[in-house]
């Protein structure tokens, strides 16, 4: 039930692919150490940083295909701006603003769950809805290693095994969930053994080799499009940073262990292949640092144009149709705050 | 016309939206096969397919959860709760995204659904299975909550409610599902949700009940008028929203009122509709709102729920202390 993945040239994924996967996984850190900043300077509220698992989350966009959902957790930046969530969105979320939950229409990227493991039921039911209307798309449900604990996790893979629901359930094993180490939390010795139990395939791959998470990930997302139903993927890796930025890693962690983590550092290791290749060099590298750094920017400075939040945006979505008690209290609001929005 | 009692009613509903709309799925536990444990599926699934009539694992908040997914991925989910007291393990479905999808992506994603779940005491099974939760999904802002009194408003409430664009729980008030019948027009109509309905039309007070409450109350008002008081009997049929309009004229035109449910009392609905005549309707009042509701415990084993739930008698009682103020 369980393969190992090795960092071999992949049929089919080109030196350009490689190298496109390479940029997405520096932008998205670039994003992770920029949001860290702006939240230190109090222009972000609590965020919760990813650095460490980008190549879990670049390769796994990678194998998806612009129709299939995702249902990420709080930390999936990554993989939602490689799926088509624009940047910009998600700073906004982290600024507090309704506006960051919206997803453009053609992108199936739904909004973040805040509560553990709760998104897991609606990656099943979605992609059960894909097998219901005949349509060849899937979903992916995210979950971290402490997810893996809660009564929703157990519901969505054994619904997902039973209804045979073409869904992914991609597992990012960062090693904690926020202070509890993995030990703690699961007396089995690999989370990808979870998957036994339901009677869905499991797969094991090194997080930090973007080739295997890609090739996982592909893989599953064909068996499920071909009726195959559903594969759950623990991709191991490490997130450097603490759980949130109110967090401090270093009360539960050695800053050795950390550092032991940085030495297989997925981005030095896909920078170190493209070289061998002899397709990428300091310039060129140096070239995307700065390419990445005008996109983040361009993006803070988007969120930093939006006029204030329009006051409206409190009530307007409660419901289709905005009950008659509802009108009266947005209309108290506005008498006492006004409308806010662009002045 | 047939005639059809509330079980009937309901499930003739559930056929007409089978038929009507591709989209809807029934999904619960034994409810294909089976038929329900109170037969509300009876023959579906031998009609429609066990792709649309699904039996599922016993995982409330998989149901709701996975519902919630085929929802915002295009298909209309009518999920069912067992007994209304089994939603706790799929409150937190309930509550931080059926009732919020709209919400939290600005209207970029929806989830209308269907939670069909019957509630109450009366039915002798033990304890959960006597629950009556709604105060706690009124609460929530984002999902509508309605409960039906007889076979018509069963039916036409429940295709109201499978074309309403928001979720909506709907509460089935099992203890009456089988006890008298009406008559039930054939295939599709709609009774609109949100809006509540004077039964009884009197001068004296008036009596706010809803589902299985609302023919106690009938038969209360019926005990009143032998003691010459003339009782306005209003079905609320929809607990969130409210139908204030209705619920704040009835009490401007008789001066006084009691708010009847099988639920606790505290914080229960009745609560929330003291506070709404307080608010808009204080100076018509001749007396304080009264309450006749459980009593403050939780639901017990059926050899004492006869005296939990309010019956006549005690309905007779808050509207006298009323009256007497």
């Amino acid at each position: 039930m369980m393969t190992d993945q090795q960092n071999q040239p992949v049929e089919g994924l080109t030196t350009d692919q490689l190298i496109d996967m390479y940029k997405w996984m520096i932008t998205v850190r670039h994003f992770d150490r920029r949001a860290v900043h702006l939240q230190r300077s109090g222009r972000l509220g609590t965020y919760a940083p990813l650095e460490g698992q980008e190549a879990a989350q670049v390769g796994c966009g990678f194998a998806l295909e612009k129709r299939d959902w995702l249902f990420p957790t709080y930390r999936e930046h990554g993989v939602s701006m490689v799926h088509g969530l624009p940047m910009d969105r998600i700073f906004m979320y982290w600024n507090g603003r309704p506006e960051g939950c919206i997803a453009p229409d053609d992108v199936n990227v739904f909004p973040i769950a805040v509560p553990i493991a709760t998104q897991l039921p609606h990656a099943v039911g979605a992609a059960w809805a894909s097998k219901l209307k005949g349509e060849d798309t899937v979903a992916v449900g995210f979950i971290g290693d402490g997810g893996t604990s809660e009564g929703d996790f157990h519901e969505a893979m054994n619904f997902a095994a039973v209804m045979k629901a073409p869904v992914i359930i991609f597992c990012q094993n960062n090693g904690y969930a926020i202070s509890v180490p993995l030990h703690k939390q699961t007396a089995v010795e690999q989370l990808v053994d979870k998957a036994v139990g339901y009677g869905m395939e499991g797969v094991r791959v090194d997080g930090n080799d973007v080739v295997a998470v890609y090739n996982a990930v592909k893989k599953a997302a064909d068996k499920a499009r071909s009726g195959g139903g559903p594969t759950f993927i623990e991709a191991v890796t490490y997130r450097y940073g603490s759980h949130t930025t109110a967090d401090d890693h270093t009360r539960y962690r050695e800053e050795s262990e950390v550092e032991e983590w940085r030495q297989k550092d997925a981005i030095e290791r896909l920078k170190t292949r493209l070289v061998e290749l002899g397709v990428w060099s300091e310039e060129q590298d140096k070239a995307a640092w700065d390419e990445a750094d005008k996109v983040v920017q361009a993006a803070i400075d988007s969120m930093h144009a939006q006029p204030p939040v329009d006051h409206n945006r409190l009530f307007d979505y409660s419901y289709a149709e905005l009950p008659q008690h509802l009108k009266e209290q947005r209309e108290e609001m506005r008498q006492l705050y006004g409308n806010g929005g662009a002045k | 016309m047939a005639k059809m009692n509330i079980i009937q009613a309901i499930t003739d509903g559930l056929r007409v939206a089978l038929s009507e709309d591709q989209r809807v799925i029934l999904l619960g536990e034994d409810v294909g096969v089976n038929g329900g444990v109170f037969r509300a599926t009876e023959g579906l699934q031998a009609e429609f397919g066990e792709h649309r009539v699904v039996d599922t694992p016993l995982a409330e908040a998989g149901i709701i959860g996975t519902s919630v997914g085929l929802s915002v991925n295009g298909m209309l989910p009518i999920p069912e709760i067992q007994f209304f007291g089994f939603i706790y393990p799929a409150m937190e479905q309930v509550i931080t995204h059926v009732a919020r999808v709209r919400m939290r992506s600005q209207g970029r994603f929806t989830c209308p659904m269907v939670i069909r779940a019957p509630y109450g005491g009366g039915i002798r099974a033990p304890e959960l299975h006597g629950d009556s939760p709604e105060a706690m999904f009124v609460h929530q802002p984002g999902i509508k909550v309605v409960c039906p009194s007889n076979p018509y408003d069963a039916k036409g409430m429940l295709l109201a409610a499978v074309e309403s664009p928001d979720p909506v729980l709907f509460m089935e008030p099992m203890r009456i599902y089988r006890a008298f019948r009406d008559e039930v027009p054939e295939g599709h109509y709609t009774v609109e949700l949100g809006k509540a309905n004077v039964v009884k039309e009197g001068k004296h007070i008036s009596l706010f009940a809803y589902g299985t409450m609302l023919r106690v109350s009938l038969e209360a008002a019926q005990m009143a008028k032998d003691k010459g008081i003339d009782v306005e009997v209003v079905d609320l049929r929809s607990l969130a929203p409210l139908d204030r309009d209705t619920i704040v004229e009835s009490v401007k035109k008789t001066g006084r009122a009691v708010v009847v449910h099988e639920a606790p009392k505290t914080a229960g609905l009745g609560a929330e509709i003291v506070a709404l005549i307080n608010d808009e309707a204080l100076l018509y009042l001749e007396a304080p709102v009264g309450r006749v509701a459980g009593y403050d415990v939780p639901q017990p084993l059926f050899s004492l729920e006869d005296i939990h739930a309010p019956d006549a008698k005690r309905i007779l009682h808050g509207i006298e202390k009323v009256m007497n103020f």
